[in-house]
């Protein structure tokens, strides 16, 4: 052969989430012996959809397993959509069955035979809100974050705190151990240019390893090649500084 | 930014055909967020509802459709209860 061997396995699994429960996630790992680092893949908002299981597979192209627990698959059954519309419905998902629910990825990962034993953290949009939030709240489980233009981690409308989601992960910063990557679009609305200003602010109050890359012409979400907002040049760039944190961060 | 915008309206004596036929609904919800199938970064989406059933008809807007959609609803409500309804000040078509 002229090129290394590469091959993965992406399939869907079942492992423990929040509360004991047993939950379904999508897993895609490199064949081989490893060892691997890992990375627990956060869905957005509009649910455990063909984007976030082409990043899990995208992961495992680039030598990390990686496991995107569905996160709304209690109000099953049904399809990826109609569980996130009766989610949406609902008022959100509870941020503590999320971090149950992500500590118990991050377990799944640790328990392969071929893991490291490093797992990262990664989300988009509200995924990105609930990477910060999981390595905050789980320190000891989350060796890198990487916040893919994460809104409402600074909290400025007090009306965005619900029952569901009653804390500004800024505010749980200080307990942040891991270090952080950030990814932002300069046009975004949410998170606004001077909110990742200070969030920003707040990492380096409190002394914690962080690398922001921010993109002009780029607006929220664009890394989505389905999607208007897609932005070709900023988004390639943005996915190399992706790798090189996690290769660093996680190896 | 992923939003938890939803405002909800109840939909009585209505009903809605989706793929295996007609089905009696109750609930419409309405949200703005990244949309599951269109291209747009934010759609006006609306489900509408056979709760107990537990089934959905989905639409996802633009914010142009979404405005020609209430304008359609608003003057064909209006013609219609005009030309075939009894308003207060209106009298009915005749046969």
């Amino acid at each position: 052969m002229s090129y290394p061997y590469e091959g993965q396995i992406a399939e869907t699994v079942t492992l423990t989430g929040h509360n004991g429960d047993r939950i379904e996630a999508y897993a895609a790992r490199p064949l081989g012996p490893g060892p691997f680092p890992g990375v627990v893949v956060i869905h957005h908002m509009p649910g455990w959809d063909d984007w976030t299981k082409e990043v899990t597979r995208k992961l495992a192209h680039r030598g990390f397993a990686a496991v995107a627990p569905h996160l709304y698959c209690r109000l099953g059954p049904g399809s990826p959509d109609d569980l996130a519309a009766r989610q949406r419905a609902a008022g959100g998902v509870y941020d503590d069955q999320v971090v149950g629910d992500c500590t118990g990825a991050a377990a799944w990962l640790r328990g392969l035979a071929t893991s490291n034993g490093k797992v990262g953290v990664m989300g988009f949009c509200s995924g990105g809100r609930h990477s910060y939030l999981c390595a905050c709240r789980a320190p000891d489980v989350f060796d890198a974050i990487v916040d893919c233009w994460g809104g409402n981690i600074v909290v400025d409308d007090p009306a965005a705190l619900t029952p569901q989601r009653p804390v500004a992960p800024v505010d749980l910063t200080p307990a942040l151990t891991a270090p952080v990557l950030g990814i932002f679009g300069n046009d975004d609305h949410n998170p606004t240019v001077d909110q990742v200003n200070r969030l920003e602010a707040a990492l380096v109050a409190h002394g914690k390893a962080h690398e922001f890359h921010r993109y002009d012409g780029a607006g929220h979400g664009f890394f989505a090649v389905n999607r208007e907002g897609y932005r070709p040049i900023q988004a390639t760039d943005a996915w190399e500084k992706v790798f090189a944190f996690l290769t660093r961060t996680l190896n | 930014m992923c939003s938890y915008i939803v405002k909800t309206a109840l939909l009585p004596v209505s009903s809605a055909k989706g793929p295996d036929g007609w089905l009696r609904v109750d609930k419409a919800n309405v949200y703005y967020d990244h949309p599951f199938h269109s291209p747009l970064d934010h759609a006006l989406g609306i489900d509408i509802l056979d709760e107990a059933g537990g089934r959905r008809l989905a639409l996802e807007l633009s914010p142009d459709a979404a405005r020609a959609l209430v304008a359609a609803i608003t003057d064909a409500l209006e013609t219609g209860e005009r030309e075939h309804g009894m308003l207060p000040g209106h009298t009915a078509l005749t046969a």
